[in-house]
């Protein structure tokens, strides 16, 4: 088995599935109905796509692995998703604030990750863009809304920001597994996407009117599975059915 | 992209066209364009089926409905399901999107006008109640993945709209 490319897919995947869950938890309690639809269907095509991530993952691991062992039966370390997309929905600032600083982000990966000389990956991306560049384009445009509305709006979505933009360092980290992927072609160079990520953040912060963070102090760990506190109490809800009736199906 | 050039055995599309979309049970999955190749060997049905967005459910029900409706002849049904190439709007066939317009769903537009409803900038979008194009986007994501909700502003009907994926 190529451990290399089965960390590397799960690196980018898990991200999807994390990101989801977060999502998923918001279904029947959007703001609005529209929202809430919104919402969930973002949730819904980020676990599309982990599904075909995983999928091809279990076919690389072999033995028994499964899309669905290998989403509901590891370890909170075991899990590479970035800090971000685990962050609570602590209110619909945070959620879009979120929603926003990853979607920038998962753009330009799945732009990039379409010309990986895995052609597998490569049509995964392939797919997955054209669904990306909508939750792009509803996540910048409520961050344009809420910073340009009320001055409550454009309070919470600063707050939200301020609060969420320690995270977003880490998400141009290069595992050294990650590297050797680089190397052959395979995975996205992350480090070369931060310029460019942070010149189309700050472009929709300053038309939000949103005071893009000085602060240049980050936090980071999630790439390397050490997950910040809130991910043990996702894990137990994305994990329930799993661990209380193991081998459970439906 | 029509079904001629796919490879698609003609002896298996009369069974192929009694499975339908479940979302959208007007559209058989033939006018839809997610059977991308049906071929017998050795007396098994190979199906290629491909999604049109990455998490859309319809599609463990679609491949289930193959195989009942391969078995009511007789047939046993092997579905692999294909991502590359990306569906395309483009591959629903022009009857299929008659009929989508006539079950109250607006056709895709093109890259480019699609882009400019869903971004608000200009009224394209016929009302598949009345057929005016004054209307507007409520939400762009919908009852399912691959639609848009909209409204119109002179008969007040509120419709889907499907969006163009290319």
């Amino acid at each position: 088995m190529n451990n290399n490319l089965y960390n590397y897919i799960l690196g980018v995947a898990d991200n999807s599935l994390i990101l989801a869950q977060r999502l998923g938890e918001l279904c029947g309690h959007g703001p609005t109905l529209e929202t809430d639809i919104a919402l969930t269907n973002i949730s819904l095509d980020l676990l599309g796509q982990t599904r075909s991530y995983y999928q091809y993952a279990a076919k690389i691991k072999g033995e028994d692995a499964t899309e669905d062992s290998i989403a509901f039966l590891r370890l909170e370390r075991e899990y590479k998703n970035v800090l971000l997309v685990e962050q609570p929905n602590t209110h619909f600032g945070f959620v879009i604030a979120r929603q926003f600083l990853f979607d920038v982000y998962h753009y330009m990966i799945m732009q990039q990750l379409q010309n990986s000389k895995d052609l597998n990956l490569a049509a995964i991306a392939n797919k997955g863009i054209k669904e990306v560049s909508y939750h792009k384009r509803f996540s910048s445009d409520w961050v344009k809304r809420l910073g340009d509305g009320t001055s409550e709006s454009n309070q919470k979505i600063q707050e939200a920001i301020d609060a969420l933009w320690r995270f977003t360092d880490e998400l141009f980290d290069i595992l050294e597994a990650d590297q050797k992927m680089i190397n052959e072609g395979v995975a996205v160079d992350v480090s070369k996407l931060k310029a460019a990520y942070y010149e189309e953040v700050s472009e929709v912060l300053k038309e939000a009117n949103i005071q893009i963070p000085e602060s240049k102090y980050f936090t980071r760990g999630g790439k390397k599975g050490i997950h910040s506190e809130h991910m043990g109490y996702l894990l137990a809800d994305l994990q329930y059915m799993q661990r209380t009736y193991p081998n459970m199906t439906w | 992209m029509n079904i001629e050039s796919l490879n698609i055995e003609s002896h298996l599309i009369p069974t192929l066209e009694t499975v339908s979309d479940p979302e959208i049970p007007v559209l058989t999955v033939l006018d839809l364009g997610v059977i991308r190749e049906a071929v017998e060997k050795d007396g098994i049905i190979q199906i290629k089926l491909t999604p049109t967005y990455s998490g859309c459910p319809a599609m463990d029900v679609i491949s289930d409905d193959l195989k009942a409706a391969f078995a009511t002849i007789g047939k046993e049904v092997n579905v692999e399901l294909v991502l590359a190439p990306a569906w395309s709007t483009d591959w629903i066939s022009e009857e299929g999107l008659q009929k989508m317009e006539e079950y109250g769903i607006a056709r895709p537009l093109s890259e480019t006008a699609d882009k400019d409803v869903l971004l608000g900038q200009k009224k394209l979008v016929k009302c598949t109640n009345c057929g005016s194009t004054n209307t507007h986007l409520v939400s762009q994501f919908g009852s399912t993945a691959c639609k848009a909700l909209f409204k119109c502003d002179d008969c007040q009907e509120p419709f889907d709209y499907f969006k163009c994926l290319k």
